[in-house]
């Protein structure tokens, strides 16, 4: 047999490896290495973490590729980049720098109000956000290799991202008691392709790899989701807008491998400086959301 | 039997789920007294320097090399690094056995491929001469080994992808990403299985 690139198997296979593991927002090369340091299991390269997005306002854009490159020098740990929701052009950029994952990303300005990229048209994988089991199966049907929740980024509140985990957990729970007759009605409803409604019912979890993003902040959030059901943990301002990144990035990498133990949960909370501000996400306008954007 | 997986980080779900398909007990290993009463351990795939840091902090480095020089490990792609005596880099690494490795050796995630392997070892457990499907994902190379180390795939420019010294065993690929279990029983047989 010849030698096979860019299979769904080897996109989907990345994801795989990371779980279990912590992938970290970070801005600069000298960011990268901490965060390797720390135990990441990847970092997405950003010109400005969510937070900062926010604060800024105007039209957030995928991050120059140059910075990209540098960060991609700096460490031997997977890179992934965000590019635009429908903005193809910027995965073929991202794509032809080589990073290892994209980010089709709604913490980013949209570029298309109704589409999302043909991610099956790419040899590199794709990540993308999700608050209920049809965005996800559709996201998927799309092409993509590892799915998260929203949440609501750069808020460091975790209520949304317990929210769409949960959504997605619990609509996977009733499909899995549903009768088969019910499924087809049920993936109309839901607005997701059959097949997927069907293969997530019978393997009882999505069928690519699921983690948790947008809000989580302190160890403690970090094992919540976990012990909720994901996969693992992206941790965009958390870190670098804390008082001590270091130090509570490697505290995050220990509470994700160790949450169901809280002794060791107990350990690694300690002492780890200010946690970042915070916005209350019941306290944000709803039009500064950024959860529903993504269709 | 019992059969640990190194839970740190990474596709333990995976080999867990193989090896509970072959009706083998299979653990989940986070701290040093979980080695105690397994067979063997596997080292499943990940990112070898966040596995590596996680065995530091929690003292698994010691209790880890002192199973290897009894029992049966395997390590894949990144436990096959973490169980090298070089990675070219510095990163913590159990140095268990003769063997170096490259990281991320055929490039980026783009070049992660799948291919059809030749591993006449396998058929000490199944009679069938099929190749081994392989899913090689930013996979190591084992770069060189030494003499107490017998290959056991190498891929069609020669490269070295699987490896055996005596009871250690290591793959630059994945076969828990596969349904082709040969691998899973070739190493419960390292580790004592009867049949």
């Amino acid at each position: 047999m010849e030698k096979e690139v860019a299979t769904f198997t080897v996109k989907k296979g990345l994801a795989q490896m990371l779980k279990g593991g912590v992938i970290m927002d970070v801005v600069t090369p000298e960011h990268a290495r901490i965060a390797e340091d720390a135990g990441a299991v990847a970092v997405m390269a950003l010109e400005r973490v969510p937070a900062d997005i926010r604060a800024h306002g105007g039209v957030a854009r995928m991050s120059d590729p140059e910075l990209i490159l540098k960060i991609m020098d700096a460490v031997s740990i997977p890179v992934m980049a965000k590019c635009r929701i429908g903005h193809f052009v910027e995965a073929q950029i991202l794509e032809a720098i080589g990073v290892d994952y994209i980010d089709e990303s709604e913490v980013l300005t949209p570029a298309d109000e109704a589409h999302h990229i043909n991610k099956h048209l790419f040899k590199v994988p794709f990540v993308c956000g999700c608050r209920n089991l049809g965005e996800a199966l559709r996201r998927i049907g799309e092409g993509a290799a590892m799915i998260r929740t929203k949440g609501e980024a750069g808020t460091g509140d975790v209520v949304e991202a317990v929210r769409h985990a949960r959504a997605v957990l619990g609509e996977i729970r009733r499909l899995q008691t549903m009768a088969e007759e019910e499924v087809m009605s049920y993936a109309k409803e839901i607005g997701a392709p059959y097949e997927l409604v069907m293969e997530t019912r019978q393997l009882g979890r999505l069928p690519v790899v699921n983690f948790a993003a947008g809000g989580i902040a302190t160890p403690a959030d970090a094992a919540l989701m976990m012990q909720l059901g994901v996969d693992g943990i992206f941790v965009g301002s958390g870190i670098f807008k804390s008082g001590d990144p270091a130090r509570r990035a490697a505290a995050i990498v220990k509470a994700t491998t160790h949450y169901n133990d809280p002794y060791i949960l107990a350990e690694v909370s300690r002492n780890l400086g200010e946690p970042m501000v915070g916005r209350q996400i019941s306290s944000i306008p709803e039009e500064e959301l950024i959860a529903s954007r993504g269709w | 039997m019992r059969i640990g997986v190194l839970a740190l980080q990474g596709d333990f779900h995976e080999h867990i789920a193989v090896l509970r398909r072959l009706g083998v007990e299979a653990v989940e290993v986070r701290l040093p007294d979980q080695l105690e009463t397994l067979a063997g351990i596997i080292i499943p795939g990940g990112e070898s320097t966040t596995i590596g840091k996680l065995a530091v902090d929690f003292q698994l480095m010691e209790p880890l090399r002192q199973f290897g020089k009894q029992k049966a490990i395997w390590g894949t792609c990144a436990g096959a690094i973490f169980l090298s005596k070089d990675a070219h880099r510095q990163q913590p690494l159990l140095g268990l056995m003769d063997i170096k490795v490259e990281r991320n050796a055929f490039g980026r995630q783009v070049e992660s491929f799948e291919v059809d392997l030749d591993v006449p070892a396998l058929k000490t457990v199944s009679p069938e001469d099929a190749p081994f499907h392989a899913v090689f994902i930013r996979a190591p190379l084992i770069s060189s080994v030494g003499s107490s180390v017998d290959v056991l795939a190498k891929l069609e420019n020669g490269k070295i992808v699987a490896a055996q010294q005596g009871k250690l065993l290591v793959t630059s690929f994945h076969p828990e990403l596969t349904t082709d279990d040969r691998f899973h029983r070739y190493f419960l047989r390292l580790a004592g299985a009867k049949e």
